[in-house]
């Protein structure tokens, strides 16, 4: 969230369908979206994911904390308002929508778990979109460079990254069992956009994950 | 009336004159349409003047209504009568602007209690032939928007495409989308607060005192004993203008310059700039604005309570709203500081209200929504054309 537009930069040359020019993870994060619903996008960074839902019929709100975030949002005809996810979800009622997003967000909040468990208040559903830690390359990096792993998608050095919580698809799933989240669906991406099989097992998306989205719903709904 | 025209005859200012003969538009609302005040009076007759700029389409969906802050009037687009001045929002109103005129039909009236020609306590009394003074009821934020309803009744607008207005004319927005939320299409409050604070209250009533500390004054009765309370209304605009701006912005401005001298001259003269700006404030200020009006403007303002008129719930107000908002405050106003404006956001969101809201940077204060800020006209500009696109309206030719 900190300084979420950078990470729009980079994101943003990020892979993208060859048939429209929309961005993998975004088509990911809608694919689990039901059409004519209500969703708040935390972190919404430029509105590129907000546009595409309300192209698909979505009544969509968004929260992001940088200005030029804001502006391009409202200059879109999106509802965004100025705010931070880590102090500003405790504001809205509960069940207010039905899908709460979080993505590539994640990673750059203060309060993780504090986060996830609002967005399971606000929304019926929540969808998380983040980069896996746990991917070879940032393994192998870390193993034999004995550095902080720097990849194209995360190209911060430690000092000034804004990504202050980063995790693994394994810590991302036991943190999701510790707030008591329903795991509905989840996909994961390998390091050129493609989708990796459904029916592989954890440890293989862990490994070979770039980037994870998962559905989720609370427990007792 | 013999002894106010002997008065008028002493050459009193234009102001004076546009009180009940404004340059400017006017409808009359007769006993036929008697306007309910909250004080549990009706105003009868009474009079709304206003401005227009572009032209009302066909299908009457176009109108962007102004709303003026406490010491603004209907003149937003073109030359003030009384000071000569150009509009006080041309940054944001024109051709090719954010409130375009080559698309919208801009209506701005002067608010009820002012003194620029819709009836205020400066406005002649028709029973006495005298000006109201004190007898004029004390009126609120509601009954304000009452009067613009009419008036855009008697104009035959039945819906606007948007209320617009910061600080006053903010609040004039809240209400507009609270009472009448089928008639706004998208509001946009600007730099103001569902209510009104106690430092604001505090600050206002230190204003009043001034004024009602002037033996000009006269119990409010100046207009006819040949007087008028000048140094106390300067005074109180000295004090709000300070209000307005902010530490940093009367920093950069003045810092502690000398005023045309290169020492103190150890005497209670304007020796700093600072000074001199904020006397040229008040004495310019008392040239085209009524004393009464002030008092009873700041009254109205600190009675503005949108949360206590719908049960202590903010959100209850809204709860109707289809109404687009988008919501702005600005990061060095002091008056109406940004948790206000979340304050509203909130609201709106536990309604389930389509809100935007962007906190602009600029230390120039709560005066910022009048000034050249690229980013804030950016946004409202954004906001609108959105809101035209969704409200079928043509978009800006650029």
């Amino acid at each position: 969230m900190l300084t979420r537009s950078r990470s729009d930069v980079v994101m943003a040359q990020a892979a993208r369908s060859p048939a429209n020019n929309v961005r993998l993870d975004h088509l990911l994060v809608a694919e689990m979206i039901e059409p004519d619903s209500r969703v708040l996008d935390v972190g919404c960074g430029d509105g590129e994911l907000l546009k595409l839902l309300e192209n698909r019929g979505v009544d969509g709100r968004g929260i992001e904390l940088s200005r030029e975030g804001v502006n391009d949002c409202v200059a879109k005809g999106l509802a965004v308002i100025q705010g931070d996810a880590d102090a500003d979800l405790a504001d809205y009622p509960d069940d207010a929508f039905d899908y709460v997003i979080l993505s590539q967000t994640l990673q750059a909040t203060r309060h993780p778990r504090m986060v996830l468990e609002h967005m399971l208040r606000i929304g019926r559903h929540a969808v998380v979109s983040f980069p896996n830690f746990g991917n070879w390359q940032i393994r192998l990096r870390l193993l034999f460079g004995g550095r902080m792993p720097r990849t194209h998608n995360l190209p911060d050095t430690w000092y000034d990254t804004p990504n202050i919580h980063f995790c693994t698809i394994k810590d991302f799933r036991d943190l999701c069992l510790t707030v008591g989240a329903k795991m509905e669906r989840a996909r994961a991406l390998d390091a050129w956009g493609r989708p990796l099989r459904l029916n592989a097992p954890w440890w293989f998306w862990n490994l070979f994950g770039e980037q994870a989205v998962f559905l989720l719903s609370r427990r007792d709904g | 009336m013999a002894e106010l025209k002997a008065v008028t005859g002493r050459g009193l200012p234009d102001r004076v004159r546009e009180a009940d003969h404004p340059q400017s538009m006017l409808v009359r609302f007769g006993p036929e349409a008697p306007l309910k005040l909250d004080a549990g009076v009706a105003l009868s007759p009474f009079q709304v003047a206003y401005q227009t700029y572009g032209t009302l389409n066909a299908a009457r969906t176009n109108t962007v209504l102004v709303c003026h802050a406490l010491t603004g009037d209907q003149h937003v687009f073109n030359r003030h009568p009384v000071t000569g001045k150009s509009g006080w929002w041309e940054t944001m109103i024109g051709p090719g602007k954010p409130i375009d005129t080559e698309r919208y039909f801009v209506v701005c009236a002067n608010v009820l209690g002012a003194c620029m020609g819709t009836t205020g306590p400066a406005s002649t009394h028709p029973a006495t032939g005298m000006p109201w003074g004190l007898d004029f009821p004390v009126i609120t934020i509601r009954d304000m928007v009452r009067a613009q309803a009419m008036l855009l009744d008697r104009l035959g607008i039945d819906t606007v495409f948007a209320v617009v207005g910061g600080s006053m004319g903010g609040m004039q927005v809240l209400q507009w989308a609270a009472s009448y939320p089928e008639r706004v299409f998208a509001a946009l409050p600007i730099a103001c607060a569902t209510r009104h604070s106690a430092q604001n209250i505090a600050f206002h009533e230190v204003g009043r005192q001034a004024v009602m500390a002037d033996p000009e004054w006269r119990g409010g009765r100046y207009y006819v004993e040949g007087a008028n309370p000048r140094r106390g209304l300067a005074v109180a605009r000295m004090g709000a203008h300070i209000t307005y701006l902010s530490d940093a912005a009367l920093h950069r401005k003045f810092g502690r310059k000398f005023q045309d001298r290169a020492n103190p001259t150890f005497s209670f003269d304007a020796d700093f700039e600072v000074e001199s700006y904020l006397r040229h404030q008040g004495s310019s200020f008392v040239e085209r604005f009524d004393a009464n009006s002030y008092l009873y403007l700041t009254r109205a303002m600190d009675y503005f309570d949108l949360t206590a008129d719908y049960g202590g719930v903010l959100a209850n107000a809204f709860r109707a709203a289809r109404t687009r908002f988008c919501v702005v405050s600005f990061t060095s106003d002091w008056l109406f500081p940004t948790a206000d404006s979340r304050a509203i956001v909130h609201a709106l969101n536990a309604a389930g209200a389509r809100v935007s809201f962007a906190e602009i940077t600029t230390d120039k204060g709560h005066d910022a929504f009048l000034l050249d800020e690229p980013e804030f006209i950016g946004i409202v500009g954004g906001f609108l054309d959105s809101a035209a696109a969704a409200r079928g309206l043509p978009a800006a030719k650029r």
